[in-house]
């Protein structure tokens, strides 16, 4: 008797179960052929009268946006890129004592970075055993990369382009579609999401958005590689965030790594090592997108009030007694 | 009232004329400085102790007057396209380089004919002036596709196709002309596709800063207005449905352009919902327009062109935001030129 009545509910389950699935489902007409899934979403119809952000830049005189609160709509961008499965690739560097920045940076990366999209972290290192263990999201992946250390900072710094070329040539473009080359010694605070997502990325650094260009800190010596001219330059970028899609990553830092090469060979170091010869090079391969500095920010800074979010910064340290 | 008190009286108005004449042009120059510049309470280098001596603000040599009066991007950060927005020589620089040929298709369809030359000569000297372009006049009427002198590196190819007596089926038709094309000949041949209606004439500068993946211009009839009034198919029926409450802008069917690979996804894919609907026994409310919209609402374009692009003086005349009309609408008689 119980058996019976068992196997009624269930069966009575089963068809409920089924019915309800059949009334949420939408039951073609005979005569459609074809059934396009149609977007959920819900947003305000795009202003065409006024601007979003009247008090700062918003677009580049070469067309590329710059991206900053207000001027997106974060739903309808990740709507349209999480569909295509992406995967999403980080490269950090942790060398020396830099590895004490691991732990803080994963777990705000989970928090903030790239929601719902596959994330893999490649974290190049000199000592993998200083390597926390975090825990990660499914759908995201840490490796640990092994490179050599070196005494000076300096040297580091400047090897990163050609370590972070090396490895897309033989991994990094196998295995992800977007790469954002980040410094370690940062924070995610804010949601970071698929309005960075472009084919060649810079971020504008926060010491110098409201300076003239003169004042910019470009390399000014004639003799190396990353020399620009008075009158030359657009914006000042930082050399702690970058990034694209894969291919246009490889040539730019391919790019960077034959100049710095070429200085090396005359015996000149660029006033600030690396970021100098990205500046050099985005002038001449302007980006397609520039991220403003909510994307990179010096915690040091009192926030102005166009700056409407901080979304990574720096951590506050005492950064002499972490070089050498 | 005696003339000591007169004296003193108009003295004091005299002084608070002064002063309000101080603070409005106060006012005006600080209003004007705010708006155009950057500021930040701080401005120190992070590194470097470089003295600031004036006040901070952002500073693009490069930069062409900034628009204020316009949006700049859509909400999925596609830049618009607006005069005073762009610096033609920094993005000539970027384009000269890529050795690139852009193909323009335009459909002259019987007595369509007749607008050929008018379009191909404005062509000849406002777009892509410098570059390879190619012109692929779809027509029946090959013997009627006028001689033009045309620039170095640029071309008229002929393409002979079928007529059809009603003209919403000649417009519907040429989106699957052009994707029919993009195997035969675009692929090989050209880097970007730009889709015009034929019956335009070019009036300024149509350059690379149009160039993007996928590029939709707004319809000039519907700029600036709300979208339940947008002329969007509303019957769900019709696979250019769009439901009240949805989509961002109105596009034209008679200029949307991009890379070729995405012009053929576009083409395929809108003459595919078009053969679906002929099937269900529907006709879109503005054909291949509404089918352009549809998609373009899906797939959003990565630039957008204002109407700038395309305009109608005779209809629209001139408003303040429209700095320049670089291509306007050929005045004409619709009930001649139509089916004939």
């Amino acid at each position: 008797m119980r058996w019976r009545s068992m196997l009624l509910a269930a069966i009575t389950l089963t068809l409920l179960s089924i019915f309800l699935v059949i009334c949420s489902m939408k039951l073609p007409a005979t005569e459609e052929k074809k059934f396009r899934p149609f977007p959920q979403l819900l947003y305000p119809q795009p202003k065409l009268l006024e601007q979003q952000r009247k008090d700062v830049l918003t677009l580049t005189p070469w067309l590329a946006p710059i991206v900053s609160e207000g001027t997106f709509n974060s739903e309808l961008l990740n709507n349209a890129y999480r569909p295509l499965n992406l995967t999403i690739g980080v490269t950090a560097f942790a060398v020396g004592k830099y590895t004490r920045f691991v732990r803080r940076f994963l777990e705000s990366a989970e928090e903030f970075f790239m929601q719902g999209f596959q994330v893999n972290y490649y974290i190049f290192t000199d000592d993998p055993e200083a390597i926390p263990h975090v825990p990660l999201r499914p759908g995201r992946n840490l490796s640990v990369i092994p490179i050599q250390g070196f005494s000076h900072w300096e040297e580091i710094s400047m090897r990163r382009m050609e370590s972070i070329n090396k490895f897309i040539a033989s991994r990094g473009h196998r295995e992800v579609d977007y790469l954002y080359c980040l410094d370690i010694d940062m924070v995610f605070w804010n949601p970071w999401g698929a309005e960075t997502l472009g084919d060649l990325v810079a971020a504008i650094h926060p010491g110098y958005f409201t300076v003239p260009r003169w004042q910019f800190p470009y390399e000014r010596r004639p003799l190396s590689t990353a020399f620009v001219a008075d009158g030359e330059g657009d914006f000042y970028y930082g050399g702690a965030v970058f990034g694209g899609r894969v291919e246009r990553v490889y040539e730019f830092t391919g790019g960077c790594h034959m100049a710095i090469l070429a200085d090396k060979a005359n015996g000149i170091m660029a006033a600030w090592q690396e970021e100098s010869h990205l500046n050099r090079r985005f002038i001449s391969h302007k980006p397609s997108k520039v991220l403003s500095p909510e994307y990179l920010w010096d915690d040091r800074k009192p926030q102005p009030p166009s700056l409407k979010l901080i979304r990574f910064s720096t951590l506050d340290k005492d950064s002499m007694n972490l070089k050498n | 009232m005696n003339s000591k008190t007169k004296d003193c009286l108009s003295k004091t108005y005299r002084d608070w004329l002064w002063v309000i004449l101080v603070l409005a042009a106060f006012l005006g120059g600080y209003s004007t400085y705010f708006i155009l510049e950057h500021h930040s309470s701080s401005p120190e280098p992070a590194t470097q102790s470089v003295q600031h001596h004036e006040k901070p603000k952002i500073e693009l040599q490069t930069a062409s007057q900034r628009r204020i009066d316009v949006p700049l991007l859509t909400p999925w950060l596609a830049p618009i396209v607006w005069d005073g927005t762009f610096d033609e020589d920094i993005l000539n620089e970027q384009f000269q380089g890529r050795n690139i040929t852009i193909g323009v298709t335009i459909f002259a369809i019987k007595k369509y004919v007749i607008f050929l030359k008018l379009f191909l000569e404005t062509a000849e000297k406002h777009f892509m002036v410098g570059y390879k372009v190619n012109y692929y006049v779809f027509t029946d009427r090959p013997n009627d596709v006028p001689k033009i002198p045309l620039q170095e590196g640029r071309k008229i190819i002929t393409l002979v196709v079928q007529n059809y007596s009603r003209w919403q089926d000649i417009s519907m038709h040429r989106m699957e002309m052009i994707s029919n094309y993009c195997h035969q000949l675009f692929f090989k041949d050209v880097d970007y596709l730009v889709c015009l209606d034929v019956d335009m004439k070019f009036n300024d500068h149509v350059g690379v800063e149009m160039l993007s993946d996928l590029v939709g211009t707004l319809h000039p009839g519907f700029y600036g207005a709300s979208r339940e009034t947008f002329t969007y198919e509303r019957r769900p029926k019709s696979q250019a449905y769009i439901p009240r409450g949805k989509g961002d802008y109105y596009y034209m069917g008679g200029f949307f352009g991009g890379k070729v690979q995405q012009v053929y996804k576009l083409t395929k894919a809108c003459h595919e919902a078009m053969l679906i609907d002929k099937s269900n026994r529907i006709e879109a409310v503005w054909h291949d327009e509404s089918h352009l919209n549809k998609y373009l609402f899906l797939h959003k374009p990565t630039k957008v062109l204002p109407p700038e692009y395309m305009w109608d003086k005779q209809l629209l005349g001139w408003p303040a935001f429209l700095r320049k009309m670089r291509m306007l609408a050929v005045p004409k008689n619709h009930a001649k030129i139509r089916n004939k």
